[in-house]
């Protein structure tokens, strides 16, 4: 081992910085994975439900006599079954309740009203279509707005008379809370004084996450043991036991909650859904395994949708273009139930990060939650909480102000952003943001793509264009974001009252191999590689000998699971932290063995060795069988640590990002051209895996800018729920992408990282936006609103008057 | 429901089972035959994560009955390793190029790309994207996708694999 150098040794151990190949590839490559509906038990039943075809409905009578007689049904729950044991609702993340199966209304389309349970999946579908439910029609509350006046139909029955939701006072029957933060006095002021303000209702539309793997479960109840398993598509496993155990009052040690491998998630598979609920009810009643599994359709209209958020943004600046003040009042769109997925005292999550990478004096926002006849959920698609709602919404209102001065969208940014020596930098939310170099980011996007010689190609497009010699328009899109992800701290963030801190437990066997298992959950953000090359890096034992897992409850410490970009900020954190317990003590046991005080040895790589004296050392390898063997007298044998990490901050990662596109005003048809997105998420684990990350955040901010919508028409029918009608983009309209990277260490955390998976959609939707509202901008056009299809753009231009 | 007698050589083994005459492939597939490689995304046939080879061409066997593909040759991600057992070129290539994240998409994507350098076996970059836009990804973007697909057929070829220019 001494021939080799150390940079030869720590190459070997494939540690952090390295572009290791991904650990999990070998199955899934193989159609080895290891998915929910892979799994077949003996004597396995099928779950299917029968759902609303109306928005807003009265239950009359729910008639299963004839899917009963349907030969392989065997069972038909409806909320008259699961009411006397107390399961026909069940609470939310939000602090609000949730109807697992439908009692007296039903709520929006496609809510559960009927389980069937039946011995394959084409017997269920054929009970639940015979499920006889009849229904008077109620009038139907689409618009958020009309939810609000004061002689819309009461939705909550249920919540009639209560005047204190979850989320503190409602002001309505159809309100369910008021969220503020910041200082509206001193706003107020600053408006008032202000020389110039812009003012625009922005629309982030409701979309969905839209994983390729729909949510899904198999719930076995074992009767002599009185335990229950559950394998699901859980972003969150410690999260759903201890919610199973509360609502089922089957004590937690009896419950195994198993998430397997995962098809993508994205924020769909953090929350808890009908179909858990029956498939344990029906493994309880039935006393063997019951399976659930969603189709698409139900995926897209039931299951968690995003955003639909409704921002009256504000900014007041002074002539010169200085920022002094923001303002946004927003209406969220929260559909029948409150079941957003939000830390406990935040209903609006992070969305106070909306003053973005700006350094604006004062800020105010409010936010009302409301109910509407539409499907609950309100997850964070690929974001942290709410996060990217707030940068599109700042993002936006900032190329509107840039307009109305008369700037370049990149100067007015350049002036206002934050310097890089105010860092930590406490916003006017009360955030303090961690670190950041935004100037030498900005500047060094806008060098790459020759932001100035496009400018000025676009300039003489445009005048092409006015003279007629061209129908095409050049948009140029920026966006400057600020995520705040990673949560914790644990005084600031817990669901259900558990805080929201992450763990690491990493074993060390005697021949120096490894098991590190977490509280996080990986959907394909390749945890079983990232995770060993932070260990690898922190103990000097290559990656490939050590083993990551994560998912099953039952042998993985406690953790909140994987969503806003927590893994690395929260669960690497503790990962390095466990890895210091263990060298601390490995340590102790070299300079045991070398006789020198334990300050006499310094690290180096892979092994301690005496300070002055290389050639004496041990190797972490040496030391792991040592720690079985030979520990100094009064040390306990082993090697293993277990760290619950308690972050001091959130992280936030920064990002420029730089769009360029053609449209076809007589088509609506847009082509991007070039896509440049400078990420910077401090300490850098994988670099292929993060360029994996950015590509498909970026592919999915495409989706959502270009085309992503859950629409309802005004009887409250679901339009877009199919993959016909709701967009993913094919290889074909997938932009190629441009990656780029600064890198500026978070202060607070072990390694310096700061996360990254998110960065790209919370970026990429505003420059998307940006792009296509800028190639209009010169005409006169303030806001065009998302999607941009191509029906849209059309319409933009036809309203500008373009087709003649 | 009747059952119907279904025979079929999947992976190269004869197999048969009964399945009802409106059993989709892809549920004979997985659930009879346990072969769990090819994936349900969308019951529709627009995601391609079921997609599988039948008699040579690229199927998505959940919009094609069981009895559809009597006496047929089945092909699924499980029987596209090579005969000695070692990696395709394709899974190899996506393995390098980091062309997958949650892997759901992969079966399918990886048997539609096996079939579609049969068909042409030098794409360029805009056929290798039209030639898999019945498969969609969420993770990727797509562009790894590309490369991996690129280095399969410069493997396949005997060729050195070279990043197209950007």
């Amino acid at each position: 081992m001494n021939e080799m150098t150390k940079e030869k040794r720590g190459e070997a151990l494939q540690g952090m910085g390295c572009s290791r190949r991904r650990v999990e590839d070998a199955r899934f490559i193989q159609g080895k994975g290891n998915y929910v509906d892979d799994l077949s038990l003996p004597g396995m039943l099928h779950g299917d439900f029968t759902r609303s075809p109306h928005a807003h409905a009265r239950i009359i009578k729910i008639d299963t006599t004839k899917a009963k007689a349907i030969p392989g049904v065997l069972a038909v729950l409806t909320a008259a079954d699961l009411k006397p044991l107390n399961l026909h609702y069940m609470p939310t993340l939000a602090g609000d309740v949730q109807a697992v199966l439908a009692e007296d209304k039903v709520l929006y389309q496609n809510q559960e009203v009927a389980f069937v349970v039946a011995t394959d999946r084409y017997a269920a579908a054929d009970g639940a279509e015979a499920v006889e439910v009849e229904y008077e029609a109620l009038p139907v509350v689409i618009d958020p707005f009309k939810a609000m006046a004061p002689n819309a139909p009461v939705l909550r029955e249920d919540l009639k008379g209560k005047t204190e939701g979850g989320r503190g006072p409602r002001k309505h029957h159809n309100h369910i809370f008021n969220w503020q933060a910041g200082d509206a006095a001193a706003t107020d002021a600053a408006f008032k004084k202000a020389e110039v303000t812009i003012k625009e209702m922005i629309v982030y539309p409701r979309c969905h996450p839209c994983p390729l793997e729909t949510c899904q479960c198999v719930a076995s109840f074992d009767k002599i043991k009185g335990e229950l398993t559950v394998w699901g598509t859980f972003q969150a496993p410690h999260v759903i036991r201890t919610v199973a155990s509360l609502i089922s009052k089957i004590p937690e040690h009896k419950i195994h909650v198993i998430a397997p491998d995962i098809g993508g998630g994205f924020g769909n598979k953090v929350g808890a859904y009908s179909g858990y609920i029956c498939a344990i009810v029906a493994s309880i009643v039935t006393g063997v395994p019951v399976k659930w599994v969603e189709d698409r359709i139900e995926n897209l209209s039931t299951t968690a949708f995003a955003r639909d958020f409704h921002m009256q943004m504000e900014i007041a600046a002074t002539k010169d273009g200085k920022v002094t003040g923001l303002r946004c009042y927003t209406v969220a769109d929260h559909g029948a139930f409150d079941a957003c997925a939000n830390a406990t005292k935040w209903p609006a999550g992070l969305f106070s990060i909306i003053s973005g990478s700006y350094d604006f004096p004062v800020a105010h926002v409010s936010v009302d939650g409301v109910y509407t006849n539409k499907a609950p959920g309100g997850v964070a698609y690929r974001c942290s909480f709410r996060v990217t709602e707030a940068a599109y919404c700042i993002e936006r209102a900032m190329d509107i102000l840039a307009q109305k001065l008369k700037m370049d969208p990149a100067d007015l940014r350049a002036k206002n952003l934050i310097r890089r020596e105010q860092f930590p930098y406490k916003s006017a939310f009360g955030w303090e943001y961690d670190s950041g170099d935004y100037q030498t980011a900005l500047k060094k996007a806008m060098d790459t793509v020759g932001y100035r010689k496009l400018r000025e190609e676009q300039k003489k497009k445009q005048e092409a264009f006015k003279r007629g010699e061209t129908r095409e328009l050049m948009g140029i899109g920026l966006a400057f974001f600020t995520e705040i992800v990673g949560a914790g701290p644990s005084r600031a963030c817990d669901i259900l009252g558990i805080a929201m801190f992450d763990s690491a437990e990493i074993r060390i066997h005697p021949t120096g191999s490894a098991i590190c298992r977490l509280g996080t959950k990986s959907q394909g953000q390749g945890h079983e590689t990232t995770y060993a090359q932070i260990v690898a890096t922190e103990l000097g034992l290559p990656a490939d000998n050590i083993t990551v897992e994560e998912g099953n409850t039952d042998t993985a410490p406690y953790g909140l699971g994987t969503y806003g970009s927590r893994s690395t900020p929260v669960s690497g954190a503790a990962t390095a932290m466990a890895c210091r317990k263990i060298k601390a003590k490995a340590q102790m046991i070299a300079a045991h063995d070398l006789e020198v005080h334990d300050d006499d040895l310094e690290w180096d790589v892979d092994r301690f060795r005496v300070k002055g004296n290389p050639e004496r050392f041990k190797t972490m390898t040496e030391l792991a069988w040592a720690a079985y063997h030979q520990v100094p007298p009064g040390m306990e044998p082993g090697l293993e640590a277990v760290n619950y990490y308690d972050p001091p901050n959130f992280t936030f990662p920064f990002g420029a990002y730089i769009c360029v596109l053609d449209i076809d005003v007589d088509t609506g048809v847009s082509k991007v051209r070039r896509f440049y997105a400078l990420d910077d998420c401090g300490t850098r684990i994988n670099p292929m895996i993060i360029e994996g990350q950015i590509h498909g955040g970026l592919t999915e901010a495409f989706a959502i800018a270009m085309g992503q919508e859950i629409h309802y028409d005004e009887q409250g029918n679901c339009t877009t729920a199919s993959l016909l009608d709701y967009f993913l983009p094919t290889a074909v309209e997938t932009p190629k992408w441009e990656t780029d990277w600064t890198t500026t260490p978070s202060p607070h955390h072990p390694i310096g990282a700061k996360g990254v998976g998110e960065s790209p959609n919370v970026g990429g939707v505003p420059c998307f936006s940006n792009a296509v509202n800028d190639a209009f901008a010169f005409l006169g056009s303030t806001h065009i609103a998302m999607p941009h299809d191509h029906w849209r753009t059309w319409m933009a231009a036809d309203k500008l008057g373009l087709h003649g | 429901m009747a059952k119907t007698q279904v025979s079929m050589k999947v992976n190269g083994k004869n197999v048969e089972g009964l399945v009802e005459p409106r059993t989709l492939l892809i549920h004979f597939l997985r659930e009879d035959l346990k072969i769990t490689g090819p994936h349900i995304g969308c019951d529709t046939s627009h995601c391609g994560a079921c997609t599988v080879d039948l008699n040579g061409k690229s199927v998505k066997s959940c919009t094609l009955f069981a009895v559809q593909a009597m006496g047929a040759e089945v092909m699924t991600i499980e029987g596209v390793a090579n005969a000695d057992g070692t990696l395709h070129a394709l899974q190899e290539g996506f393995r390098e190029m980091h062309g997958l994240q949650c892997g759901f998409c992969t079966p399918g994507m990886i048997t539609r790309a096996y079939r579609l350098l049969k068909e042409n076996p030098k794409p360029t970059e805009e056929e290798i994207r039209y030639g898999i836009s019945g498969n969609l990804c969420r993770c990727t973007g797509y562009q790894n996708i590309v490369k991996a697909i690129q280095y399969a057929a410069a493997k396949l070829a005997g060729v050195p694999f070279q990043e197209a220019a950007e």
